[in-house]
């Protein structure tokens, strides 16, 4: 697979001395506060998002250090990974989501933390809701407890996950002691075939360059088929970064993420507006920038992918066959093998055909209003499977309430399925949302890890209209041809 | 506030050779409920070590009394995945107090070098050495100095120096606290606010 990877590694020095500027350098230089010899630079972080499982301690390390948080009014908080998708007026069952829950709303209270809980209009996955408020904007930076924080990247920012040390770090200082990362360009070109969608580009991406093969980089996408996605598609591109070990992944800002910004809730107005607009435009990589590492990819051989191992590179054109364990490197053959069993897979397997059980669309991959209003326009007119189980879940309560005024939720009730509630759900066994052992789940999130959707589950990721071709057939299918002719380009 | 100090150990090893092991299997998202840093040990590889019924998995090497020590040295990609610094806590209140990898990812490595536990990041070769070690006598020690940064297999003496950013090194070896470093510099904090 790896012959279609057109790559020219060059190795640079970081920092000075490279020609122009990529983008990534532009924002991070601008955020800069203090530089030295030998040390991690400390960077100034304009928005820290919160949630309730990676900040009870960071939260505790404050009362011991006796601080306060420095910057309140720049860090927002939701409830998002334990929530129920389910009856959400109603107290959560689970005794210690609740607990966490509860703990998340007092310390906000404590520390002066604006918080979007359970039963706020703005309540959601963490990163759904930040940029649909306007919160997330091109220029700036965002860090989260959470990996998936490179989701923000989209908008041309720098936004990347943290550990619960520095959540506490920047409660405390607002800034973040990091080293600058190794930039790489992954540029797609080209048109791409109908059925075929950001998730798709991304998965297809992992595939060819490995779960590790970002590791150390900070990734920009760019080409004319990424220019071609809308804000939604780029995010779901983005939110994936980390699943090829990078730590975050950007996308110069254009006009699409102008008007995408523009007359949100959060967005600058007025004279504010027209200043930041300009800032944003000059928010590019130079011509002469040099990145330590460019790959190049052709969007005409993305088919809808599907993954059948247990990490995310382990994916495949849905016609393609899984990969012989003799062909994989020796060093990783054993590991290889695990995952297959995992999976109930055999070498040379075709997942065309296949029979599943579940299917989850949601999290912050493909939660967002526009992955909704396409499933919605495949679904239309057809019944969900016979036996199969299927859970639509909206990332925030926004898309949830524009999903209802746009009567999408009509037209999966038709289907037979019911749109539930916001939250990060069947992504993680984390929340009431679990797949059962053994079974197959054909799933919209960003992570088939062993156990990842429960003990013992068996994730196959894939783009929501994989998803909804598999709801609606109880199969894995190639969804291409259940499209009508050049309808429903992904 | 200071982290623990890391400088030198000698210690058998545990091997447990996969490759990308993520943070789901260190420490299960359902975990991930306690709001302290203690007690993640006892979860620490749930799925691998016990099943449904949470009786102890004989064939996995956390199981088998035969191996033990204070550092594991696990395939490469190791710690891929998400955020959860809960990851590097488990390890670390497991007993561990180094992992030894021939790659880390990035996430993990840093949240393991804020709570004390030493990431070492090894050649290919050498792990493969380090494997052969460990099955051949199980007792095999293998040291790791930081103030030096080598990993060195005691008996037969081979030895390989490993990378770390100096200021974390420091850190490691002094206690140090990124957020004490960060509040020495408040004024300059206070200048950049002022100055956008
Ligand atoms: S939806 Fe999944 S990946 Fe996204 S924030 Fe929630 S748990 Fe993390």
């Amino acid at each position: 697979m790896a012959e279609n990877i057109v790559e020219n590694k060059v190795s640079l020095p970081t920092g000075e001395g490279r020609g122009g500027a990529t983008l990534f350098d532009k924002i991070w230089d601008a955020h800069v506060v203090s530089s030295k010899e030998g040390f991690p630079d400390i960077l100034y972080i304009d928005t820290h998002f919160i949630h309730e499982v990676t900040s009870p301690q960071a939260f505790d390390g404050l009362r011991k250090r006796g601080l306060p948080v420095f910057r309140p009014k720049q860090t927002v908080a939701t409830a998002d990974h334990n929530v129920p998708t389910w009856d959400q007026h109603l107290p959560i069952k689970e005794e210690l989501s609740r607990y966490q829950v509860d703990m998340l709303t007092r310390n906000c209270a404590e520390f002066g933390i604006e918080l979007y809980g359970l039963g706020h209009p703005y309540q959601g996955i963490v990163h759904v809701i930040g940029p649909e408020l306007g919160i997330t904007r091109p220029g700036c930076t965002y860090v989260c407890g959470d990996s998936h924080t490179s989701t923000h990247g989209a908008f041309g920012a720098i936004a990347f996950g943290i550990g619960t040390s520095q959540v506490e770090q920047v409660m405390a200082t607002q800034c973040l002691l990091q080293s600058r990362p190794k930039r790489m360009k992954i540029e797609v070109n080209g048109k791409l075939q109908k059925g075929v969608g950001a998730k798709d580009i991304i998965l297809y991406i992992i595939s060819q360059i490995s779960a590790a093969g970002g590791t150390g980089y900070f990734v920009e996408y760019a080409g004319d088929t990424i220019r071609s996605l809308s804000m939604e598609g780029r995010m779901t591109i983005c939110n994936m970064s980390i699943e090829m070990g990078a730590r975050g992944g950007l996308i110069a800002p254009d006009e699409t993420t102008i008007n995408y910004v523009k007359g949100r809730e959060f967005a600058p107005k007025g004279e504010e507006w027209d200043k930041a607009v300009a800032y944003w435009q000059t928010l590019y990589s130079d011509e002469d920038a040099v990145f330590d590492s460019v790959l190049s990819f052709k969007a005409e051989d993305i088919e809808p992918m599907v993954t059948y191992g247990t990490n995310p590179g382990m994916g495949i054109g849905v016609t393609q066959h899984v990969p012989n364990t003799v062909d994989v490197d020796p060093t990783e053959q054993t590991s290889y093998a695990k995952a297959l069993n995992y999976m109930g897979l055999h070498d040379n397997d075709t997942l065309l055909g296949k029979a599943i059980d579940y299917v989850f669309i949601g999290s912050c991959t493909n939660s967002r209003i526009e992955d909704l209003r396409q499933v919605a326009q495949f679904l239309k007119g057809k019944k969900k499977a016979e036996g199969v189980e299927v859970w639509i879940v909206p990332g925030s309560k926004q898309v949830q309430e524009q999903a209802i005024r746009e009567g999408l939720d009509q037209v999966f009730a038709a289907a037979g399925i019911p749109l539930r509630e916001p939250g990060c759900s069947a992504c993680l066994g984390m929340n009431e949302d679990k797949i059962p052992a053994g079974k197959y789940c054909v799933s919209t999130s960003n992570r088939n890890f062993e156990g990842r959707q429960g003990p013992n589950s068996r994730t196959i990721l894939a783009s929501p209209l994989t998803a909804a071709a598999a709801a609606v057939t109880g199969r894995i299918v190639d969804v291409r041809e259940l499209l009508p002719e050049e309808e429903l380009v992904g | 506030m200071s982290t623990k100090i890391f400088k030198h150990i000698i210690s058998p090893a545990v091997p447990l050779p996969i490759e990308n092991i993520d943070t789901d299997q260190i420490i299960p998202a359902r975990f991930l409920k306690a709001t302290t840093r203690e007690g993640f040990g006892n979860n620490l590889f749930r799925d691998w070590r016990f099943d449904s019924e949470d009786q102890p998995k004989q064939d996995f090497v956390l199981n088998n009394p035969t191996y033990a020590g204070k550092v594991l040295v696990a395939g490469k990609n190791f710690g891929c995945g998400s955020s959860r610094e809960h990851a590097a806590w488990a390890i670390s209140d497991y007993g561990f107090e180094a992992v030894v990898s021939s790659f880390f990812a990035d996430i993990f490595k840093g949240n393991a070098l804020n709570n004390g536990l030493l990431p070492v990041q090894v050649s290919d070769e050498f792990l493969a050495k380090l494997f052969d070690e460990i099955y051949r006598d199980h007792h095999a020690q293998i040291e790791i100095n930081l103030e030096e940064q080598f990993i060195k297999i005691v008996s037969t003496g081979e030895q390989e120096s490993f990378e770390i950013n100096p200021y974390k090194k420091a850190c490691l070896i002094n206690g140090y606290d990124d957020i004490d470093y960060i509040l020495s510099n408040k004024a300059k904090v206070e200048e950049f606010e002022a100055r956008r």
